[in-house]
């Protein structure tokens, strides 16, 4: 029972940096209709700025921690919205598919410049303990203090991106976009600023993502994104994608399954394909996800 | 009030509105017909921004709106009904009118806007928490028309606000539109397949086949005029 209560507090806390991931890939889609296969690299920069950051600040603080994580995120959405602006806005119309094509360039650009020795190399590196480390032990149950930080942290970028979209003018314009873009640019709303809006949001989770997964591993690496990344995507769409709650639950849930799975001695080596198993069952059953709306066409 | 000069709006290689111009005075109803595909839609898109046109200019007000945004074009004061009605259809109706004030910062106009449109539609009053996409297509429209008079234009567009309508409701929705034209002194540019109803509440009328204008002048004239007896008024 302490074990099945162990890896459920490790899954929590693996689910929880899933869906932060997950909810800017569920934003970017909601708004523009298309998987940003680039956000898995934005996470990845996130854990970059981080561990660079790391080597100046003084380790083991909870505000040098802070000060870290808030670059990070700051770092990331500028970075996603650099590339939105480069890179997708002059493809704005064209089909869907080559903006895909582009976006999964994106990502491997990203690797590769990391994989650059001067810029960072191919070797993984060892992340500096940017926040206080402790043990706490309640009961048996062994708890880092990171991955209290990660929850804490998860929790509250969770609440906070709720009431941005729906208690600022902002998220308003970020729901009406989602739901009908010709309409909503009708009524006043600047569609390239709710896009950006919603990029430097979604890149920002990402940010923080990275930097908490990071202190979990503790490593960095250029690839470090693209496992991440996918179980994100697939923590997206599972919760149906298009959904910000269903993102939340669907990183949440995935993390937990993925984590109790790889736990047990005889299926470990099978965690991911039970996890991807877990999700084609449901997406037989559900097909839009577990929060997804059939997509409403446009008359 | 609002001067379009050669207007073209092409897809890709195709000229869906070739080289029009016309005027809306203020204060007028004028209004746009035309058979499918005749560039009508097309014409309004690209008023409001939504297309960007390939030549010819606008002027609203005065000012060239030609290369603006949307938003910055809604903000001039120009409403646009769209085809389809457009409405968010997962948002409540009150939702809908509080999206179409976006652009609105005084509560206390606001509040002004949503009793004026009311007045109008008194059916959108009783539904105010139901989601819009479950309104019947004549409810629906109201809302549309709500949603665009809660951003207090001058000018308002109208995209074929008959389609799909019993023949009563289009009565109303004719009425309540000429309504908002005299007692609010509202410009509207009215698009329409159903030539007779148009021609009965506008003052000029335009006649657009293939991209092109091929025939203009005062509603009354068109009315009895033998090239639209044939085509349009069957
Ligand atoms: N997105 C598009 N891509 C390519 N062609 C288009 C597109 N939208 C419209 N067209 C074409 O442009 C022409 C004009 O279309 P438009 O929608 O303006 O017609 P309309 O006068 O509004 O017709 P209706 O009364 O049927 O609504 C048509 O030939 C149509 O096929
Ligand atoms: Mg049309």
């Amino acid at each position: 029972m302490t074990e099945f209560l162990q890896q459920l507090v490790n899954g929590l806390s693996l689910g929880a940096i899933y869906a932060l991931i997950a909810l800017g890939y569920t934003m970017v889609y909601g708004v523009l209709r298309f998987i940003n296969f680039a956000h898995s690299e934005v996470f990845m920069v996130g854990a970059m700025i981080a561990w660079k950051l790391g080597q100046y600040l003084p380790n083991g603080t909870l505000w040098g921690g802070l000060v870290v994580l808030a670059a990070a995120m700051a770092g990331c959405a500028v970075l996603g919205v650099t590339i939105e602006r480069l890179v997708y806005r002059p493809l704005r119309g064209t089909a869907t598919l080559n903006v895909l094509i582009t976006a999964i360039g994106v990502s491997l650009l990203l690797q590769s410049v990391f994989q650059h020795p001067r810029v960072f190399g191919a070797t993984p590196q060892l992340f500096p303990a940017v926040f206080p480390s402790k043990n706490f032990t309640f009961g048996g149950l062994a708890i880092s203090s990171n991955q209290l930080v990660v929850i804490t942290v998860a929790a509250l970028l969770i609440v906070v991106l709720q009431l941005v979209i729906f208690r600022t003018r902002m998220g308003r314009a970020m729901r009406a976009v989602a739901l009908n873009p010709s309409a909503a640019q009708l009524v006043g709303v600047n569609l390239n600023a709710v896009i950006s809006f919603t990029f430097a949001l979604g890149s920002a989770l990402a940010g923080a993502g990275g930097v908490l997964y990071a202190l979990n591993y503790p490593s960095v690496e250029p690839l470090m994104g693209v496992m991440p990344g996918l179980k994100a995507f697939v923590a997206a769409v599972l919760g149906g994608i298009g959904s910000i709650p269903g993102a939340a639950l669907g990183g949440l849930i995935l993390g937990t399954i993925e984590t109790l799975v790889g736990g047990s001695a005889t299926l470990s080596t099978y965690k991911d394909a039970i996890a991807f198993a877990v999700l084609i069952f449901i997406l037989l059953c559900r097909p839009t996800g577990l929060l997804g709306r059939a997509a409403t066409e446009k008359v | 009030m609002l001067t379009v000069t050669n207007l073209s709006v092409s897809y890709g290689a195709i000229n869906a509105v070739d080289g029009v111009s016309f005027a809306v005075p203020a204060g007028a109803i004028v209004t746009l017909i035309g058979g499918n595909g005749a560039g009508k839609t097309t014409t309004l898109r690209a008023l409001s921004g939504l297309l960007r046109a390939r030549g010819g200019s606008v002027t609203f007000d005065s000012a060239d709106i030609t290369r603006l945004p949307p938003h910055e074009i809604v903000a001039c004061g120009l409403g646009h009904v769209p085809e389809g009605r457009m409405i968010f259809a997962n948002l409540t109706v009150d939702e809908n009118l509080a999206m179409g004030a976006y652009l609105q910062r005084d509560r206390q106009r606001i509040a002004e806007s949503r009793d004026y449109v009311f007045g109008i539609f008194p059916r959108l009053a009783e539904r105010l928490r139901q989601s819009a996409g479950t309104l019947s297509g004549g409810e629906q429209q109201m809302l549309a028309i709500g949603r665009a008079l809660m951003g207090r234009p001058k000018f308002l567009m109208l995209d074929e606000p008959s389609l799909g309508l019993a023949p009563r409701l289009v009565g109303t929705i004719f009425d309540q539109i000429q309504e908002i034209n005299r007692s609010h002194g509202l410009t509207i540019l009215l698009v329409e397949q159903n030539a007779r109803l148009a021609l009965e509440v506008s003052s000029h009328a335009h006649v657009l086949e293939t991209g092109r204008i091929v025939i203009s002048g005062p509603s009354t004239e068109l009315r009895t005029d033998p090239r639209l007896k044939t085509a349009y008024l069957g």
